[in-house]
């Protein structure tokens, strides 16, 4: 009997973790929008002195697990396991931070839902009495997701006012077994849900339902209702799916828009910067909450938050071979006080 | 949740999607493949002026002119030109090289042989294999009609 | 004159261009094909040329004027050498394009590198 687990796909941690650290390190365009006094360090060009886009992300994945530790006052050597996760074909960024890191490591793929995917999967490791100390942590970078993805830089095309700009950044939280929070105190993890998009320069819209499936679930496993929380934001649906999951929410029966926002759409100034529907990628989510959120808890700014990230399983092959984009989001809990 | 219809859903999405400024494309796109068609005529009449016969003309011109969309492309302007022009800047022959120019900058560091050259026609290839194509096959019915 | 209609004719085939591309799910890289294969047909049937005769640059710079030298090179090659022509005309027709955009490509890859947005 699953002792710890509330509902369908909800666990309730029984020692929750904490929140001990966490980091943020981010391009030079995520440098210049609204959140930009939030992040520990903004790098001057995408390039950070490293030969390749890639080898760049796979530093910023590097460099944001050092900031965190650094943070949280510890060396690798105390950290039990590294979930770390990217966007890149066989998670290169994380594998290749993972080499010089030396943390036992699980690569984890979510596309831009491992965020919450590695907190869930850490908070679970270290409530389960496996672990003292984890470090989770996500990537992505504007180039190298381009030209995976889509069309070289320099191509003289138009990006459809439906696409996102993928976030060029990393962020790392360190969990402990021991700690004063905030604590991460509930996980509901989400099953792939696939309303049929196949327009890949629609992802907002392809994750939307996941997201609102994993929310509405959250609230019938725990009974929480969305006043009980001070924000509740998701990954990286930006301003259509927002839009959209909104919608999906309130049709379930549950008003959230009082506390509801999106880290793709918080991230970027869209009428200024130019970026359409809002920002993307793994590191979306992941510097939004270790930037920004994080440290408006620790102020008591706010107390009791759910992230959701989201992610579109799509590949260039399966979008090229006609398949529409499937979605998935997980949620976790976090909250400045256990009660 | 309930499960979704996807086709309800995909309606329902089409109504949230903001609409493409199709007016405004078009201006831009006219003006721009405009000029550049323009311009192209203009280097027509010059080499034509310096002693070129027409024949001759027909391969300068594009040659010049893919030159300079290669140029642009490396000098990282005619993306931005792409940005607001669209089809405008799309559709002309410099497209045509910035379509060949772009890829292969991106893929300098995967090598010369398998990155550069290799990823040169990734747009470019498709242009090439169905012009190629259709114009062997238009021979060949020519051909056949002329006996 | 000339240069007008260049203006007009070249304006008007990328319009249709911008039309195709905001109003349907093709991408840049289909509509090029798409505009030269039909530059090739058009010729062939004997539409293009007239436009061309008008409209000068303006029908020839954009791609439907590389499948313009396309069907035109083939059609003469195939009056001189026969079957044979059938499959140089259209290329050697091009080939000063295909050429300079090769080789142009290959050393502006070499001289620049991309820069982020």
């Amino acid at each position: 009997m699953a002792q710890k687990k509330l509902g369908k796909q909800t666990v309730m941690f029984q020692n929750p973790p904490s929140i001990m650290a966490t980091s943020s390190i981010v391009g030079p365009k995520e440098g210049q929008g609204p959140l930009k006094d939030y992040f520990d360090i903004i790098i001057q060009d995408d390039l950070w002195g490293e030969e390749s886009w890639e080898k760049c992300e796979s530093k910023l994945q590097q460099e944001a697990v050092r900031l965190a530790l650094s943070n949280a006052k510890i060396v690798e050597s105390q950290v039990d396991y590294l979930f770390a996760g990217d966007l890149l074909n066989q998670i290169i960024a994380s594998s290749f931070s993972a080499r010089s890191l030396q943390i036992p490591f699980f690569g984890l793929y979510g596309a831009c839902s491992t965020m919450t995917e590695s907190i869930s999967l850490g908070a679970m490791i270290i409530d389960g009495g496996y672990a003292d100390k984890v470090a989770c942590v996500a990537s992505s970078h504007f180039s190298t997701a381009e030209r995976q993805y889509r069309y070289p830089l320099e191509l003289g095309n138009q990006r459809p006012l439906t696409a996102q700009w993928t976030v060029t950044g990393a962020g790392a939280s360190i969990l402990t077994s021991q700690g004063e929070g905030p604590y991460v105190t509930h996980v509901t993890t989400g099953k792939v849900i696939d309303p049929g998009i196949k327009d890949s320069n629609n992802m907002g819209a392809a994750m939307a339902p996941a997201a609102a499936d994993v929310i509405v679930q959250h609230f019938k496993d725990t009974g929480f209702k969305p006043s009980d929380y001070d924000l509740i934001i998701t990954g990286d649906l930006a301003s259509i799916g927002k839009d959209i999951a909104e919608d999906l929410i309130k049709k379930e029966g549950y008003s959230i828009s009082k506390v509801y926002s999106d880290c793709g759409v918080k991230i970027f100034d869209n009428e200024v910067q130019d970026t359409h529907a809002g920002g993307s990628g793994c590191g979306c989510s992941a510097v939004v909450f270790n930037g920004y959120i994080y440290k408006e808890l620790l102020q008591n700014k706010l107390n009791k938050i759910m992230l959701i990230s989201t992610g579109a399983l799509l590949s260039p092959t399966s979008a090229q071979q006609g398949e529409s984009i499937p979605g998935i989001a997980h949620a976790v809990t976090i909250s400045n006080s256990i009660s | 949740m309930k499960n979704i219809n996807k086709k309800d859903y995909e309606k329902y999405v089409n109504k949230k999607i903001p609409k493409p400024k199709i007016i405004k494309n078009c201006m831009w796109a006219f003006v721009v493949g405009g000029l550049i068609s323009t311009f192209g005529q203009l280097i027509t009449n010059f080499v034509i002026d310096n002693g070129l016969d027409e024949k001759e003309a027909a391969i300068a011109t594009p040659v010049i002119l893919i030159f300079l969309g290669a140029l642009f492309t490396g000098l990282g302007i005619y993306d931005k030109l792409g940005k607001k022009a669209g089809a405008g800047s799309i559709v002309p022959i410099t497209g045509f090289a910035n379509s060949i120019v772009s890829p292969a900058m991106e893929f300098k560091r995967e090598g010369f042989v398998l990155g550069v050259a290799a990823k040169m026609f990734t747009v470019a290839g498709p242009v090439l294999v169905y012009g190629f194509g259709s114009s062997v096959i238009v021979g060949i019915i020519y051909l056949l009609l002329k006996r | 004159m000339d240069y007008l209609k260049a203006f007009l004719v070249g304006g008007i085939i990328c319009v249709i261009g911008q039309i195709l591309m905001d109003k349907t799910k093709l991408t840049p890289a289909h509509v090029l094909v798409l505009f030269v294969t039909s530059g090739v047909i058009l010729t062939a049937i004997g539409i293009y040329e007239p436009i061309v005769e008008f409209g000068g640059g303006g029908a020839t710079v954009p791609l439907p004027g590389f499948g313009y030298s396309l069907a035109k090179g083939v059609i003469e090659a195939v009056k001189t050498d026969g079957i044979l022509g059938a499959f140089t005309g259209g290329i050697s027709a091009t080939a000063g394009g295909v050429a300079a955009a090769t080789v142009f490509g290959y050393i502006m890859a070499v001289i620049f590198d991309p820069k982020t947005k």
